[in-house]
């Protein structure tokens, strides 16, 4: 059984211009101690299924319409904010895009990951110190029993993803969902985020849901890839099939604007951008959504959406193109 | 910290000259003479009062006159009034501790109301609640506070006669005597602090909705701390330090309307003292219970600003 | 909406009110005193038998014209002084922000009761009783209030400055009187239309305020504050006497703030949802 299991979710969010349809029909899921990565340009949806899992979007004007997402057997969708109070940080941990503005100006970073701690253990004040120091050394910040009464504007970005990081692992829950911890930072910086949080997951062994545009990061870190466009999933499949054999006409677009610099200058190719841009999920497309920015784009594709299904073990996409061949 | 508050005194301590120096050029400025009165009183000879225009040296030129002035103010030599013939500062002595007491027990009702009130309206927005919340706070800071002190004095004194509606200062000790201070305070002190709860559940509800949706309170929430912990802990904590700079800027406003109860409810304070001095052309009374007001309004802000030091780690850290 | 409507009405019964009320504000009869609103007086009367729905419209008619006129000076210093700051990239622009800064921390009302105790016997000389006190009223009201206006002219212009057009307009060679008249202030107009429709309420408030205090316009001209200082004694035995002038202050300043905000909501993209 998958640790989190999402099937058919829907979150639209009621605007001025109408109903954004945000996430519409995603299916995605993640086995225990599986890194999954997502990808998709901004706009996807790709933050709004993360942010769905612990209805974390605000509500109003967000609502999940439709769909189930069960984690260990148990379906969140109808449980209450406060039943998924138990929930969030002991079993799903969330690591956010911005170390800058994702933490609270005004208390140290020690009370900010130690309330996590007492909330869901029964530890003592003192207990939930030692542990915090111990979490902050874990990631390796300098001098942690020092800095642990430190403010968050006393330290740098890639300091503050790291905070990040141990407040998210405190409680060592059993899924981390990283919504593109690396985005903010600096390129150095983002390697070593990046293997802090490999580093973690094999000494805690804990899924990884990590949420990203950059297709770098989805070769280095993915062991199972899930490719999302206009709030749909389009392609899913482990990593070397996707990078290997992608099929469908966005993932391969993706996979073409990735600059390489391991061939040799005659070999090179001129980088490819996809053409058009996402379109905006307030009146979608008939058929499929990327019809209108695809180079295959037939007849039927703007008339007919297609489905989602497996055209070899663990690899499935839906593109009409596949149809025909 | 003690850094911080140091050099928060350091600007007060020019703001202060400023306000002195505007005070005191538009007394210089204005027509016709402090003096004017010994000079039309014949029984003042022209040498007496010109030994005394010397003396305070009123013939000299402005600045030397302002420097004076400010070396007579800094070491408490307010002057003597012209009409009770007290010295200025144990008038306003006198009559300080009430405006005080009246101002700070009608901010302490506002807090009261306009935190929680605040707070509950912005965790629902467009509810119910907050809409007439909203609604009560508009036509609360739209009514001026001399209209609701005669609405209160017509409903609570004249239709249901439950609360005097003159405050008296007699001295006295004792349980009946205490109740009854506080039974007379009620009225300017609801006026005057329903005013203020109206402008400053707007400021709580707006400085609350600006924090609840950053994402550090996302954050907070993804710790599953709950709804109520998120609100007291990550989002007040915040949303405060901007209310404390919106109340330090009503403070002159607050003044304001003080003088204005006073005046309904004939309560001794000192902005009492400033009507009747204005309508007894008391003149060093009415500068320096100006100059008094303007210091309380500083005094404040000094306040805000340690406040706020203290609230936000990243003002006194620097 | 509705309080546009309000203030509309508020505004056409002062200023049309007397050719179709042709009561005389000053005619007393003592007999008729103090008496509850009827068909001859519908307002009632004070406590000389005086009309007080005439003395109403007259009263309006000033408080209205206060608010109107201080705006004005309010809006017209602010915008002066936030302009000059925003243009000066130097010490100047410092020195109005401190001088700003000043005026905001000055106490407004024990201010402007010492102003006009100061001034006005010197007015009254020049302009008469009336308009001396108005001139003297609306001068200090509006030069205490110019503040917030001054700010916010400031800070659209230090933005504006930098947009694109007007740095093509620069590029073009345009003088920076040009510039600031034809490309920035049109621009930095929407929020002090804004300020300035508050303004207007503000000032009727402190001209009440004034009024009610025994220190504004002079007893026999009844503008609806000193209506209200009249009426005070007398709480228990005509009430209406004060109700009618507190109501008329109430809605004209709601209505007004209502506009305001309305006008901040037009204005304003950052709305919530």
């Amino acid at each position: 059984m998958a640790l989190l299991d999402i099937k058919g979710l829907k979150t639209h969010f009621s605007t001025d211009a109408g109903i954004l349809q945000a996430v519409d029909g995603v299916d995605i899921s993640i086995n225990r101690g599986e890194t999954l990565c997502v990808v998709g340009e901004s706009g996807c949806g790709k933050t709004v299924t993360a942010m769905s899992i612990l209805k974390l979007i605000a509500m109003p004007p967000g609502r999940i319409v439709e769909g189930e997402i069960m984690f260990e057997g148990r379906d969140l969708v109808p449980l209450t904010s406060r039943e998924l109070d138990d929930i969030r940080a002991k079993e799903i941990g969330f690591i956010f895009q911005e170390p800058m503005t994702s933490l609270n100006p005004v208390l140290t970073i020690g009370e900010q990951i130690a309330e996590s701690l007492r909330r869901h253990e029964p530890v003592t004040k003192k207990q939930a110190l030692e542990r915090t120091i111990e979490m902050l050394k874990l990631v390796q910040i300098p001098n942690a029993a020092g800095r642990v009464h430190h403010y968050p504007h006393q330290f740098s970005g890639g300091m503050r993803q790291r905070v990040m990081i141990a407040m998210a692992l405190a409680c060592r829950p059993k899924l981390v969902i990283a919504d593109e911890p690396t985005t903010a930072l600096d390129v150095t910086i983002q390697a070593q985020i990046l293997d802090l949080l490999q580093d973690m997951k094999e000494r805690f062994g804990m899924a990884v849901m990590l949420i990203t545009h950059a297709m770098g990061v989805v070769a280095e870190t993915a062991q199972r890839v899930v490719v999302m466009y206009a709030g749909k999933v389009v392609e899913e499949a482990p990593v070397d099939e996707l990078f290997g054999n992608p099929r469908h006409p966005y993932t391969q677009g993706l996979i073409r604007s990735i600059p390489r610099i391991d061939l040799d200058a005659e070999h090179k190719t001129r980088l490819e951008a996809i053409g058009g841009s996402v379109p905006i999920l307030i009146n979608p497309p008939v058929g499929c959504r990327f019809a209108p920015r695809c180079k295959h784009a037939m007849s039927i594709c703007t008339q007919k959406e297609p489905r989602l299904r497996e055209i070899a073990p663990g690899h499935r996409m839906a593109c009409h193109l596949g149809d025909a061949s | 910290m003690s850094q911080y508050i140091l050099r928060r005194l350091m600007i007060a301590i020019p703001s202060l000259l400023g306000i002195s120096l505007v005070l005191f050029f538009v007394l210089a400025l204005a027509p016709g003479d402090p003096f004017s009165e010994l000079a039309t009183n014949p029984n003042v000879p022209p040498e007496v009062q010109a030994a005394l225009r010397a003396k305070f040296g009123l013939d000299d030129p402005i600045y030397l006159r302002y420097l004076h002035w400010l070396a007579a103010m800094a070491q408490g030599d307010w002057g003597f009034s012209f009409v009770s013939r007290v010295d200025v500062d144990t008038l306003i002595l006198q009559r300080l501790p009430t405006t005080l007491y009246v101002v700070g027990s009608s901010q302490l009702l506002a807090l009261l109301i306009a935190i929680p009130v605040g707070v509950y309206a912005a965790t629902r927005p467009y509810s119910l609640f907050d809409q007439l919340a909203n609604t009560f706070a508009f036509i609360g800071f739209s009514l001026p506070t001399f209209f609701t002190g005669i609405l209160f004095i017509l409903i609570f004194s004249v239709k249901l006669d439950w609360l005097p509606f003159v405050y008296s200062s007699v001295p006295g000790s004792g349980i009946p005597w205490l109740l009854e201070m506080i039974r007379q305070a009620i009225m300017p002190v609801m006026v005057l602090g329903l005013f203020q709860a109206a402008s400053m559940t707007r400021f709580v509800r707006s400085a609350m909705l600006d924090v609840i949706r950053l994402d550090y309170v996302t954050t907070a929430r993804a710790k599953g701390l709950g709804q109520a912990k998120v609100i007291v802990k990550h989002v007040m904590r915040n949303a405060m330090i901007p209310v404390v700079t919106l109340i330090a800027l009503q403070m002159p406003a607050v003044f304001g309307g003080a003088i204005v109860t006073e005046q309904i409810f004939r309560i001794p304070g000192i902005g009492s003292l400033l009507i009747s001095s204005i309508l007894a052309n008391d003149t060093p009374v009415v500068m320096a219970v100006t100059f008094v007001f303007a210091c309380l309004v500083v005094l404040f802000n000094l306040i805000a600003d340690v406040l706020y030091g203290w609230l936000d780690p990243r003002i006194s850290f620097r | 909406m509705i309080s546009a409507v309000l203030l509309l009405l508020l505004i056409a019964a002062v200023v049309i009110g007397p050719f179709i009320w042709r009561v005389s504000i000053s005619d007393i009869d003592v007999v008729a005193g103090l008496q509850g609103p009827s068909l001859a007086h519908p307002f009632g009367t004070d406590d000389l038998g005086q009309d007080l729905l005439a003395r109403m419209i007259y009263g309006g008619r000033i408080s209205l014209a206060v608010g109107l006129a201080a705006m004005l000076v309010s809006v017209f210093v602010g915008t002066l002084i936030g302009a000059l700051a925003g243009m000066s990239r130097g010490a100047l622009g410092y020195a109005l922000m401190w001088l700003t800064d000043l005026f905001l921390s000055l106490p407004q009302l024990p201010l402007l009761l010492m102003l006009i105790y100061l001034f006005r016997d010197g007015l009254k000389a020049v302009f008469g009783p009336e308009g001396g006190i108005f001139i003297l009223i609306v001068l200090v009201i509006g030069g205490l209030r110019w503040m917030p206006v001054a700010r916010l002219v400031r800070a659209q212009f230090l933005s504006l400055r930098e947009k694109e057009f007007v740095e093509a307009a620069r590029a073009l060679g345009a003088s920076p009187v040009r510039q600031v008249v034809r490309h920035i202030l049109p621009n930095a107009l929407g929020p002090v239309i804004i300020a300035g429709t508050i303004d207007v309420a503000a000032a009727i408030i402190a001209e009440s305020t004034l009024s009610f205090l025994g220190l504004g316009f002079p007893p026999d001209t009844p503008t609806w504050g000193r209506i209200l200082y009249d009426a005070k004694d007398f709480l228990d035995i005509g009430p209406h006497w004060a109700l009618f002038p507190g109501g008329a202050i109430f809605i004209a300043v709601v209505a007004i703030n209502f506009i305001g905000d309305g006008l901040r909501d037009a204005l304003d993209a950052r709305k919530v949802i």
